[in-house]
């Protein structure tokens, strides 16, 4: 049971952050590389307020707030920067994170932070809010898809010129983007750091990253139900079967070069086409 | 008939191409002004500096009478300023109809917080319908741009412009591309929507069209202005005739 436990807190927690890449690059159409900083950002702030001595759910909101507002500040700087240039800042970004951090001893360095207290929720409490808050930023999504603002990101997604001269204020939607998934990361990073109890740089480094965008990739840019399916299926197959954990970025590296070549609608993309042709 | 659009002195250069040299222009409130030239003149340049897509060297574009020089491409637009450009860009992933409605939805897309409130899309859909009816693509609402011709795509172009509602609608080329039965019914509701005030900025070549429905004509050449007065005296100006007719050396 406590095996089980652990694998959905797992994929609750990938969810929760494969969807807030998901509302950057999906929604907003904005290619990030980099953002495990965000997930990492959001991991450091809980964890070192946790061993301050601060409750597990009041490090959350610091957590989300730390992360949004690094996130704010690279969507800021890469306003003008685009599709495979954005790509590239964004990774750099992600290197500048890890650089950054090992270089702190404040931060544990290299170690890392260890030893993160108990969230006080149980095992299974921790679980049903980790569930909670990905079905929420689920709910969120589908509604913001809904919305005029979902209308408003599926234009800037689709040409970021002629929103501009339909008089949408690209730059401010753009931002608010960068600003809700970075800060969406913090909180998933948050919880991460109180699944697993230890953090240490390398958790949040380049292969993170890449992690995270082929679950929405393989999920169906942009789909929120793709992209959580594609998420919660990939976080706990290395779980599963421990073979593919040695394997990780060989089986992500061939599911990324299948879909691009095959689907680039991703699952979702082959869900319609199939619903199409029936 | 007072200005609605004051161009002064506007000075674009490309590296060391000058596109347009010293330009000052004006329209005025319901006046429909038809802009010619060869190609090359700098129209389209020019165009582009009133809606904030290209910034001038020297010069200011006075809207309404405030300097909008510095303003961002979107504030004009919601400003009052809309085009239609000549080379057409449909968002792709929509419909001709959603492309129009979100044009139309101005009102609730000007703030994200208003955006993330709003739902319904039923007033725009029903002003987004009557403007493709208008234009004559209202056939193919539902259609995606990627299935139709340039002609219906020239036309998505000013539809999404009048759903705007703008003060100044800005036409670049609206009737290339379509045949002439088609340019003739376009040309037609240009100046239908001129007679009922809406004042229009028209880059057009096809000159039959441009002198039956624009009583004033500004002609550019090489990036300078040549010619501006009414259309009868513009055309007959053998400068123009000779800068852009050729039809001196023709006859």
């Amino acid at each position: 049971m406590a095996y089980e436990i652990t694998l959905l807190t797992t994929m609750a927690i990938s969810v929760l952050f494969a969807l807030s890449l998901n509302f950057i690059s999906g929604f907003c159409g904005q290619i990030s590389l980099g953002h495990a900083a965000f997930y990492g950002a959001g991991a450091y702030t809980s964890a070192m307020l946790a061993k301050a001595g601060a409750p597990f759910l009041l490090t959350l909101l610091p957590a989300g707030l730390v992360a949004g507002a690094i996130g704010l500040i690279v969507g800021f700087a890469s306003l003008r920067v685009r599709h495979d240039f954005l790509a590239i800042t964004t990774m750099g970004v992600g290197f500048l994170f890890i650089g950054l951090v090992r270089q702190q001893d404040v931060l544990g360095g290299e170690l890392g932070i260890s030893a993160i207290p108990s969230t006080g929720l149980g095992k299974i409490g921790f679980m049903a809010f980790a569930m909670g808050l990905a079905a929420l930023f689920a709910g969120f999504c589908v509604y913001v898809k809904r919305s005029w603002m979902g209308f408003v990101y599926d234009s800037i997604a689709d040409n970021e010129d002629v929103s501009e001269i339909i008089g949408i204020p690209v730059s401010r939607y753009k931002l608010i983007a960068f600003a809700i998934g970075t800060a969406v990361a913090g909180v998933a990073g948050g919880l991460y750091a109180h699944h697993v109890r230890f953090i240490a740089p390398d958790s949040f480094g380049f292969v993170e990253s890449v992690t995270v965008l082929a679950m929405v990739i393989v999920g169906g840019i942009g789909s929120i139900w793709g992209v959580a399916f594609a998420a919660a299926f990939l976080s706990v197959l290395p779980l599963w079967f421990q073979p593919i954990d040695d394997f990780k970025i060989l089986l992500y590296g061939a599911l990324l070069f299948a879909m691009m070549r095959f689907s680039p609608g991703g699952l979702a993309g082959l869900v319609a086409r199939l619903r199409g042709v029936s | 008939m007072s200005t609605l659009l004051d161009i002064q002195n506007v000075t674009v250069r490309f590296g060391g191409v000058t596109a347009v040299e010293d330009v000052s222009l004006r329209i005025g409130e319901r006046e429909l002004l038809g802009f010619i030239g060869p190609n090359g003149a700098g129209k389209t340049t020019l165009m582009r500096v009133i809606t904030g897509m290209v910034r001038p060297q020297a010069g200011a574009v006075v809207f309404k009478g405030t300097d909008i020089s510095t303003w961002p491409i979107h504030k004009r637009i919601r400003g009052g300023l809309a085009l239609a450009q000549q080379i057409v860009q449909p968002l792709h992933a929509f419909t001709l109809l959603e492309n129009v409605v979100l044009s139309a939805g101005g009102a609730k897309t000007g703030n994200p917080i208003t955006a993330l409130l709003s739902n319904a899309r039923d007033d725009e859909r029903a002003v987004a319908l009557e403007l493709l009816e208008r234009t004559g693509i209202g056939a193919a609402a539902d259609r995606y741009p990627g299935e139709l011709p340039l002609g219906f795509l020239k036309r998505l172009e000013v539809s999404r412009a009048l759903a705007l509602k703008p003060d100044l609608l800005l036409l670049d080329e609206p009737l290339a591309g379509l045949n002439q039965a088609e340019a003739e019914s376009l040309a037609d509701l240009i100046a239908k929507l001129a007679a009922g005030g809406q004042a229009i900025m028209l880059i057009e070549h096809n000159i039959r069209e441009v002198t039956r429905i624009c009583p004033t004509l500004y002609v550019q050449d090489n990036g300078r202005a040549l010619a501006h007065g009414p259309a009868d005296e513009v055309m007959a100006d053998p400068a123009v005739r000779r800068a852009y007719l050729g039809l001196e050396e023709a006859c």
